[in-house]
């Protein structure tokens, strides 16, 4: 079983406060943003459990294109949920 | 009411799953013995699939990365159907939004996002193209650095606004991708006994001409996700006229 330091704590922490935020906030900007966030520090998370393979896809589609194809989705649609 | 019921089934849920992973060094995640035949001399083992790929992908893929050999070449079919579902998505996104362009006028980029993002460009086209490129020996492969290169794409759309990917110069790089993923297919079918399977020398591992046909199918693989991934982000993008 690997340990789990401090840091591996705070990032879990912080990675299921963000999807918690992300399904709560009405704003879906922020929303996106806070599933952005989410999937930066998983693959931070990754990288520590070295699976440097599936870190790099997770940062560059999770926490970039994923985020801006969201972005883009509310800007044509609407930016706050009813 | 919902809020209550969901917050116990989502701790029911984590509580399963705690129980299930605190004991997950004492099962026996794919270490069974199995009898299966080896596909490249047919002979039949008797070792656990994760310490076969581990022992012997060097000497049979030429491969130094053990995760690019699993995907491209022990389950490359696979692959194929990854790169089709992909493919599928962005011809539904450009069918979806075509001819769409339009809607708020943006405003102008700021100067420093401007040129910095010119300078950046390269750097992060050169790192996508190193990511897949170097993915038989390194960590990272076709997607990863399609998806890097589609994010360089990206960070010019969203500093200047009449940035445009040149459709037809799109297209034609994603098929001309696709193309060559299949007709290797079809030349492993040719040259050795099944489809995708390596024809060409494995070469010296660790070197960049080694592993066979496993840098020209990812290469193959970077160029089409790089343009899919960039056309999803310049059909959805709004610009003004």
């Amino acid at each position: 079983m690997i340990e789990l330091t401090i840091i591996s704590w705070i990032m879990a922490f912080l990675v299921i406060g963000a999807a918690i935020y992300a399904i709560e906030t009405k704003d879906l900007i922020s929303a996106a943003i806070a599933a952005g966030v989410a999937s930066l520090v998983v693959s931070i998370m990754f990288l520590v459990l070295q699976a440097p393979d599936v870190a790099i896809t997770e940062a560059s589609i999770g926490a970039g294109l994923t985020m801006a194809i969201f972005v883009y989705a509310i800007g044509r649609t609407g930016r706050w949920e009813e | 009411m919902r809020k209550v019921v969901a917050i116990i089934l989502a701790s029911a849920f984590f509580a399963v799953l705690l129980v299930s992973f605190s004991n997950i060094q004492q099962a026996d995640y794919g270490e069974k013995e199995y009898y299966y035949q080896n596909p490249i001399n047919g002979s039949y083992a008797n070792e656990s699939v994760p310490s076969h790929y581990i022992s012997n992908t060097k000497n049979e893929t030429g491969a130094v990365n053990a995760v690019t050999a699993i995907v491209v070449e022990y389950r490359g079919f696979d692959t194929l159907g990854e790169v089709t579902v992909l493919f599928t998505a962005a011809t539904g996104v450009s069918f979806l939004l075509y001819k769409t362009r339009g809607g708020k006028k943006r405003t102008e980029a700021n100067l420093i996002l401007k040129e910095g993002s010119k300078l950046v460009l390269p750097f992060i086209l050169l790192t996508g193209a190193y990511i897949f490129i170097h993915g038989h020996l390194t960590p990272g492969g076709g997607f990863p650095g399609g998806a890097v290169i589609a994010s360089g794409f990206l960070l010019m759309m969203l500093s200047y606004p009449k940035f445009f990917m040149k459709e037809r110069a799109v297209s034609v790089t994603e098929s001309m991708a696709g193309i060559t993923f299949a007709f290797i297919g079809l030349l492993g079918l040719v040259f050795a006994s099944s489809f995708l399977q390596n024809f060409l020398p494995l070469g010296d591992a660790g070197y960049i001409l080694s592993a066979g046909i496993i840098p020209i199918i990812y290469i193959a693989i970077g160029f089409k996700v790089g343009s899919e991934l960039s056309s999803i982000a310049d059909k959805l993008k709004e610009v003004q006229k």
